[in-house]
């Protein structure tokens, strides 16, 4: 989901700068109002933690890969504005330093992984894990169907980014001038392989750090919710 | 007070865990012949896959030298997967190395006392 250089026109990419600049110095204030000194570690963990996550690329065989973001077990323990903080770190190191993603296309990146999948995943997580108890099971089935569904609803957005690029962006001659696929082709192949497989292995990684922590330290569940 | 510090330490080690075993993540693509990510193509392969490059594209691609593209390192592309394996564990232990550093220095900054 590291869109490139190149795919996003100027008028995509742009836009998302204007709003991620702003957007992160909101989060980084509402941070600032509920990060305790002893869970900044935690924050330096969890960005470390989606950055190596990343790394592990899941093969669907003799087409693309794909991998697991992080963003909803981070916005799980120290909320959803945090788990923005963290991802937008591990994603802005990516783009400048391994090149993974394009430097025009961090706002972007930064929305559809560090705003999308953080606010979508915690909030369903919120809404189902209700008032469980913090050792339920309902606890990590909710991480679970958050992770599955965060991950796809930035999945579609990014193939939405991608696809209005042929309508938005054309030369003289009707050729695209960035991106060359429409919506019919890049909105499907992006849910597609997410709904079957990248969905799934970021609900694994949501749910079994949240039965780990079930079982060893369930404190750090009760982090965000807990310091309001 | 809760054991957080001997679970932040689990976690450090997890981290360590899965630096090391992060050339899974260029092993498995190449055992089941997976490509790119999707979107994610070089303009060779754009190429191959339209028939042209899109000129917006063409001038775009290649607007950032990355340092370690690829979490590896230039000329390395072509030593096989065992040095691959090598950079990845490299790359996985430099960028937490950043990222880490960044989101510390970041915490210290707007944390609130106890």
């Amino acid at each position: 989901m590291h869109i490139p250089d190149g795919y996003l026109s100027p008028q995509t990419y742009v836009p998302f700068y204007a709003f991620i600049i702003p957007y992160l110095g909101i989060a980084a204030r509402k941070v600032s109002k509920v990060l305790r000194s002893r869970h900044v570690p935690l924050l330096a963990l969890g960005a470390a933690f989606s950055f190596v996550i990343m790394m592990f690329n899941v093969p669907i065989p003799g087409g693309t890969t794909g991998h697991a973001v992080g963003a909803v077990i981070v916005a799980v323990i120290l909320g959803p504005w945090a788990a923005s903080i963290a991802v937008s770190i591990a994603l802005i190191v990516q783009a400048l330093l391994f090149g993974d993603g394009g430097i025009t296309a961090i706002g972007a990146n930064c929305f559809n992984m560090g705003v999308v999948i953080p606010f979508v995943g915690y909030y369903i997580y919120k809404l189902i894990s209700g008032s469980s108890e913090i050792t339920s099971p309902r606890r990590w089935v909710a991480g679970a169907i958050g992770g599955y569904v965060g991950i796809n609803v930035a999945a579609v957005i990014a193939g939405i980014e991608f696809g209005i690029q042929p309508l938005i962006a054309k030369a003289p001659d009707g050729h695209p001038l960035y991106s060359p696929y429409p919506l019919s082709v890049a909105v499907p192949a992006m849910a597609i392989e997410h709904l079957m497989v990248f969905g799934i292995v970021e609900a694994l990684v949501t749910a079994l750090i949240i039965i780990y922590l079930q079982k060893s330290d369930k404190t750090l569940l009760t982090i965000y919710g807990g310091a309001r | 007070m809760s054991n957080g510090n001997s679970t932040m330490k689990k976690m450090l080690l997890g981290l360590v865990v899965l630096a090391i075993l992060s050339p899974v993540g260029v092993i498995l693509p190449d055992m089941f012949k997976a490509g790119s990510a999707w979107g994610e193509w070089d303009t060779n392969e754009i190429q191959k896959m339209v028939g042209f490059v899109p000129q917006g594209m063409k001038n775009l691609a290649d607007l950032w030298q990355a340092p370690m593209p690829d979490y590896s390192f230039k000329g390395w592309e072509e030593k096989g997967l065992g040095m691959q394996s090598l950079a990845y564990v490299i790359s996985a232990a430099v960028g937490m190395g950043i990222i880490g550093g960044i989101a510390l220095l970041f915490g210290k900054i707007v944390k609130q006392k106890e």
